[in-house]
């Protein structure tokens, strides 16, 4: 067995693919057949029981979501201001604030997370700096969301004085989603074979290069896989917005970072709970087009993740 | 002996290496000749691959400790200041596993050259793919599917691809690590075949546990025993003479 103790760093582990469960092993012993066999039903009916648990509440929410929500959705509600102290009218500002929240945090975390990654993959090694570095950003991800606010609006809206703004709000959003983009763009990048960088290195090219040439394009889409997952967190979170950037009532659109805005989370939060008497039908549409937004942004992403797997280089 | 040999292409003085605490080489010496076949035997975790990884600089981990002097191509290897991405150039290597990227056929054998001259123009990379591939008995077989993923070639054709990717940066020395382990004969004689072709334009190093194949392809031959240069002597004189006991046995199959 080749273990390629040629490699510098520590080859990656693939795990091998196991032709079949463990319980279709040779087992000399046919007495055990028939309760191998009973264990093996019950064993796919748990997982398959657990495999719908785990589905219907995601079904039932689309599902409730669509039912309820749908008859508000038309043309005005997207595209429209809302009106009279948002019992009337649509949600335009929300969907344009949610857009521009969601643009800032990616335009911070995407760069930062994944050169991050790179450097921790790629650079660190395993060195105790890195392990160090590792373990906060690990609690880091563990950190509640309101907790991230408290922080933007320390460091951001009062520090860095940029007042409950964009700015403010998708930066708080960035810092939050930053840890799982920087977790799993390295690990996407300690997926790629070593092999692949033992052949590049070996023809005189750099570290640098091997990265940019051999191992980013693929871990490509593991690495879109983690911003794809966090930029739903984005446009979803109530909290980090709540008071570093978005505006319960503003019936404009935003014209710069340093604006304040509406938030879809933020509307919906405020249709269901401070605006008494609303048609159900508009606090579930609300609801749905948030959904919808991210359901948009991660058909994107995946879409885009395809055309790369298909093309594999860029 | 004392006709006037040209400067030899590998020359090891005393090498050590430690991985930590552990000794890995000991006290290595040797001279390789350029266009040679060197043949490298010796038991498992002996040491080979440490010794061929020294002479392109893999072995570079901060852990290590390298002692001793080793000049491959013209480079002093250990040097602090000497070029690493260009002595890489001139001293590639073939590992166990092929290797190739995940690239077509064509983009595998250009990769190398294409990232260290930048304006290459179409008339030079295409004339390069075709002398490499042809080098490796690759090209009657593949020239009509080059933007094919290499993954989709067998496993002997994968590894001719990993030694003619090597060639368009006009390498000097090819560093083998049991190349053919993982082939089937028609594979192993396949590549056996190619190094005899590439024999006299470059100076291979080949690492193998097959002791036929050493005594097929090799001029001369090194036995390494727990990091020791054993013997160093003329493929046929090795086999059939071994100057030192240790090698007798090893030939004769008593370390397994
Ligand atoms: N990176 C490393 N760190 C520590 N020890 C190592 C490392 N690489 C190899 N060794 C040890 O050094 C010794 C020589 O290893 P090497 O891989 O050079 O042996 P080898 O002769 O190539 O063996 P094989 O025939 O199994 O490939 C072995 O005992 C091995 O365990
Ligand atoms: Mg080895």
């Amino acid at each position: 067995m080749d273990t390629h103790p040629e490699a510098p760093l520590q080859p990656n582990a693939v795990p091998a693919p196991s032709s079949g469960s463990a319980a279709d092993g040779v087992n000399p012993a046919d007495a055990h057949l028939g309760t191998r066999r009973r264990t093996e039903s019950v064993a796919s009916l748990v997982l398959l029981t657990a495999t719908l648990m785990a589905a219907l509440p995601a079904l039932g929410i689309l599902g409730l979501l669509i039912i309820r929500g749908a008859p508000a959705l038309s043309f005005e509600f997207l595209f429209t201001m809302p009106l009279q102290g948002m019992t009337a009218g649509g949600i335009l500002p929300a969907i344009v604030g949610t857009l521009w929240l969601v643009g800032v945090s990616l335009l911070f975390a995407v760069p930062v997370g994944v050169l991050a990654g790179v450097y921790l993959s790629e650079y660190a090694g395993e060195s105790r700096l890195s392990r160090i570095v590792d373990l906060a950003i690990v609690n880091l991800a563990g950190v509640p969301s309101i907790v991230h606010a408290l922080f933007g609006l320390g460091a951001f809206v009062l520090f860095f004085r940029f007042g409950t703004s964009i700015l403010a709000g998708g930066l708080t959003l960035g810092v939050m989603t930053l840890p799982v983009i920087i977790t799993s763009t390295k690990a996407a990048l300690q997926s790629v074979p070593q092999s692949f960088r033992l052949a590049s290195w070996n023809l005189g090219i750099t570290r640098w290069q091997t990265i940019r040439h051999v191992v980013l394009p693929n871990a490509l889409p593991g690495i879109l896989t983690g911003i794809i997952l966090q930029v739903s967190r984005a446009a979803g979170e109530t909290a980090p917005v709540l008071f570093t950037g978005a505006a319960f009532y503003l019936p404009v659109l935003p014209d710069s970072v340093f604006s304040q805005s509406m938030a879809l989370s933020m509307h919906v939060f405020a249709l269901v709970t401070q605006v008494p008497g609303l048609p159900d039908s508009m606090k579930y549409g609300t609801a749905l087009v948030l959904v919808g937004t991210v359901v948009l942004f991660n058909s994107f992403a995946i879409a885009l993740r395809f055309y790369l797997r298909r093309h594999r280089k860029w | 002996m004392n006709a006037p040999s040209p400067a030899p292409v590998v020359s090891a003085e005393t090498l050590s290496l430690w991985y930590g605490s552990f000794r890995a080489l000991n006290g290595v010496s040797f001279d390789v000749t350029h266009g040679e076949i060197v043949s490298l035997i010796g038991p498992s975790g002996c040491g080979k691959s440490t010794l061929i990884r020294c002479m392109n600089r893999m072995n570079d981990a901060p852990t290590n400790r390298i002692e001793g002097k080793l000049h491959v191509s013209g480079y002093d290897v250990q040097a602090k200041g000497t070029d690493v991405l260009a002595l890489r150039r001139d001293v590639g290597m073939v590992f166990q596993r092929p290797n190739p990227l995940p690239l077509s056929i064509r983009e595998n054998v250009l990769f190398g050259v294409r990232l260290h001259a930048k304006h290459l123009s179409k008339a030079e990379s295409e004339a390069l793919l075709q002398e490499s591939l042809e080098d490796v008995g690759l090209w009657d077989q593949v020239k009509d599917r080059l933007e094919r993923d290499a993954e989709t070639l067998s496993l002997e054709a994968r590894q001719k691809l990993c030694i003619a990717r090597l060639l368009p940066l006009k390498p000097r020395v090819l560093l083998m690590d049991e190349p053919c382990s993982a082939l089937d004969p028609d594979g192993i004689g396949a590549v056996e075949e190619l190094m005899d072709r590439l024999r006299g334009r470059y100076t291979q190093i080949i690492v193998t546990h097959n002791m036929q194949q050493a005594r097929r392809v090799s001029d001369r031959c090194m036995f390494m025993l727990m990091g020791e240069l054993v013997e160093m002597s003329p493929t046929a004189s090795l086999f059939t003479t071994p100057r030192d006991e240790r090698t007798a046995r090893y030939i004769e199959g008593r370390y397994g």
